[in-house]
């Protein structure tokens, strides 16, 4: 009998075996292996993604990959609020769950360091014209370390902020009239933060419910920093040496005082809910009624042009650029890039994807159902700055993104951020105390990483 | 029998082993060893999100620098203003209405039902919904009810309605103390209304007899016949608000604005799950378990007392 068990017990090793055997021959597959839709027909691919417009359009999109390939695509919308939490928990339990994750610009640093995502490197080089990709786009959604020509994602969805504004406000004779009076020159979309704030201010109307703009204030997730950065920048500050990493004398400059002072006062002319404002809720403010303009993602801008959701301004808005600042022109970059997880167990069929994905037709069909490709010729062609009204100021914003530090302690620094600005401009901290404060901790978090590296 | 043969083959030991073994070891993994591995954890250097670098055992460090950083304090100092107003108004609201319910009227059971809801409910549902009640602008419920009132010349003078309930760093702890308040004094109500229907009504008929007034009963009867139940729900209450979470990061967006309404714990949340300091946040997880720890030995020897005197 006990003979009989072992034989049980050893039979059942080598069948495991077996099966350990097959997984490593399956990982043994050449990466870039095409998949036939008779070999594909049971096959799937998990794409996690945050819950919003684009991810919708990418799982339509999806589909003529499903009747090329066989192989279904499953597009995991992911709550913003938890899209961050619920990735890195899947990731630190080393799931399997998503294939390919369309993560922030700002994950690089972590999730590549981290050993999260697949390096792309050489198979991109071999793969995909990275010549017909907008170069910026490149740069912020898939290489890490900056420069290092290293890829660990290929741009999915390319973001900018930018402003919708009532064109019934702005373009009324009486308002226009009085517009002029007041500011002496005419009212129109804002090229500079000093005319944004003379708009803004013109249209502050409390006693009608009335603001002048909604932009991000919000202390939640990277709200307020994907605000006022850009105004930072534009004002002659930033966040640090990317060389040095030294961060004292940068974040904290005068004219990075200048700009939180600037924001700060902005928010006077700012519904008063403001300081909880991120994407969704300048999007209802707008849609209310209640600002003359509102910053947003482009992503956003269609559910301001959709009749459906948008009953009575969708006809009446008009777009611009964010403005240049006295020192400059940056915008916050929004959208994300695609990556491939380290866990996942089908990283070739993955790899088949994204190169579906990146052929011109298909880069085509993502711009009109409503995607920002990354697309050089795409992007630059005047049927793509028509498609939408929004599209030609999104095209011509272009050339102004800056990111947010990617490296992989972006979290703390973002965190620190986050606290000081809102404690800024809701009154908590002066412009100068909560830049000092950030810059302190920054370098506290860089010297930290640094020691990490050197100990290493 | 197959079950006789079976029993006999154990002795006493082994089947009291066999009946508590799984719950030891369900209790081992659960509870016990992750308590451990965070102790373990709070002397390293280590980011759970960056796993190919290996923990740093660094001793204190991760102490040191939580008890030598400013803003941690300022933290505490929120929590405590927190748990202060917070567990005092739903001790006062609590007990006032357990006394209010403890007489007879007509549809009393309907009544007690209704006020117990808001605590069975979900902190984040009550989040949410407290989110629109308190919305700063005109669009905010309360704001709108209150409108009449706050629109009166006389306090118009003194300031500019609305009020901004979730997003004035000065008044925005005053909204987490309403709805915690709100959802939580219906469980000191519970506690005192059990205390005080246990109180044997002779008592009372004896001070009648004695025509003792209604203070006296209150201060001499009710009072410490009730006090030992109500320690027990105030140690829970004190226990649980300074762990305050949920409603913080629904209600003022995590902390917000600023860092106004930001607690110990919703900064132990920000540590682990959002900066990954995973290290640091297993030593400051500590230290606010230590605290819990100290605070509910406090009350526990401060109701050993009562219970004696009474």
């Amino acid at each position: 009998m006990k003979r009989f068990c072992i034989m049980i017990v050893l039979a059942l090793l080598v069948v495991m075996g077996c099966d350990n055997k097959k997984e490593e021959e399956e990982k043994a597959k050449p990466e870039d292996a095409q998949i036939s839709p008779q070999e594909g027909t049971q096959e799937s691919l998990r794409i996690a993604w945050a819950e919003w417009n684009p991810a919708d359009y990418l799982e339509e999109l999806s589909k003529d990959f499903t009747s090329d390939t066989g192989i279904n695509v499953e597009v995991v919308q992911i709550p913003w609020e938890s899209f961050q939490s619920e990735i890195s928990v899947a990731f630190v339990g080393k799931s399997s769950n998503y294939d390919i994750v369309i993560g922030d610009s700002q994950w690089l640093g972590m999730n590549s360091v981290g050993g999260h995502y697949v390096d792309m490197t050489d198979w991109i080089n071999e793969n995909i014209d990275v010549a017909s990709i907008y170069g910026p786009a490149m740069t912020a959604f898939a290489e890490y370390p900056k420069g290092s020509g290293k890829y660990w994602a290929l741009p999915a969805e390319v973001d900018a902020a930018g402003y919708v504004y009532r064109k019934d406000l702005f373009e009324d004779p009486k308002e226009m009239e009085a517009f002029q009076e007041k500011y002496g020159y005419a009212l129109a979309p804002p090229k500079t933060y000093k005319e944004l704030r003379d708009i803004a201010e013109f249209f502050t109307r409390k006693d009608k419910d009335l603001y002048g703009i909604a932009t991000w204030y919000s202390n939640s997730y990277d709200g307020i920093t994907m605000g006022f950065q850009q105004v930072m920048w534009s004002f002659g500050g930033s966040y640090g040496d990317t060389e040095t990493y030294k961060v004292d004398g940068h974040i904290n400059s005068e004219d990075s005082v200048k700009a939180l002072e600037y924001y700060k006062d902005l928010l006077k002319f700012a519904p008063p809910d403001a300081p909880n404002y991120y994407w969704q809720e300048t999007s209802d403010a707008y849609k209310a009624g209640k600002v003359a303009m509102a910053m947003n993602y482009f992503a956003f801008f269609p559910g301001i042009v959709d009749p459906e959701e948008n009953a009575n301004y969708h006809d009446k808005s008009g777009f611009f650029v964010a403005p240049a600042g006295p020192k400059g022109h940056y915008i916050s970059i929004g959208g994300q890039g695609m990556s491939i997880s380290t866990y996942s167990k089908k990283q070739d069929i993955a790899k088949q994807y994204l190169k579906w994905f990146m052929q011109k037709p298909v880069q085509e069909k993502w711009a009109k159902l409503g995607g920002f490709t990354p697309v050089k010729e795409i992007l630059e062609s005047d049927a793509f700055k028509t498609a939408t009204p929004y599209n030609e100021a999104f095209a011509a914003s272009f050339p102004y993104l800056r990111d947010f530090w990617a490296v992989p302690e972006y979290a703390e620094l973002l965190a620190e951020c986050q606290t000081n600005w809102s404690a800024a401009v809701t009154g908590q901290k002066s412009p100068k105390e909560a830049l000092d404060a950030i810059a302190k901790k920054h370098e506290e978090i860089f010297a930290a990483a640094k020691m990490e590296s050197t100990e290493e | 029998m197959q079950i006789n043969r079976f029993s006999r083959g154990m002795s006493d030991y082994q089947l009291k082993m066999a009946f508590i073994m799984p719950t030891m070891i369900l209790l081992i993994l659960m509870n016990i060893f992750p308590l451990l591995w965070s102790l373990f954890l709070s002397f390293y250097r280590y980011k759970v999100s960056i796993p190919t670098v290996p923990p740093k055992y660094i001793g204190l460090r991760n102490y040191s620098d939580l008890f030598t950083d400013p803003a941690i304090w300022g933290y505490f100092r929120t929590t405590a203003y927190f748990v202060l107003l917070a567990v005092t108004a739903q001790f006062f609201i609590g007990f006032g209405l357990a006394l209010l319910l403890n007489r007879e009227f007509p549809a009393k059971g309907l009544v007690t039902t209704l006020l117990l809801l808001p605590m069975m409910l979900s902190p984040v549902v009550v989040g949410l919904f407290w989110r629109f009640i308190l919305l700063s602008d005109n669009a905010g419920l309360l704001n709108y009810l209150l409108s009449p009132i706050l629109n009166l010349p006389i306090l118009r003078s003194i300031f500019d309605p609305p009020i901004e309930w979730t997003t004035n760093p000065k008044i925005a702890m005053l909204a987490v103390v309403i709805v915690d308040t709100w959802m939580w004094s219906p469980f000191m109500m519970l506690i005192a209304l059990a205390g005080l229907s246990a109180i044997p009504k002779y008592l009372y008929e004896a001070a009648d007899v004695d025509r003792a007034s209604a203070w006296f009963k209150f201060r001499w009867i009710t009072l410490p016949l009730v006090s030992p139940l109500l320690l027990i729900a105030l140690l829970f209450r004190t226990m649980d608000a300074f762990k305050m979470f949920d409603i913080v990061y629904v209600l003022t967006y995590r902390g917000g604005p600023g860092n106004a309404t930001e607690t110990v714990s919703m900064n132990l949340y920000k540590l682990a799950f959002e900066n990954y300091n995973t290290g640091k946040a297993c030593a400051m997880a500590y230290i606010l378990l230590i605290i819990i720890v100290a605070l509910s030995n406090i009350y526990v020897k401060y109701l050993n007392r009562v219970k004696g005197e009474t």
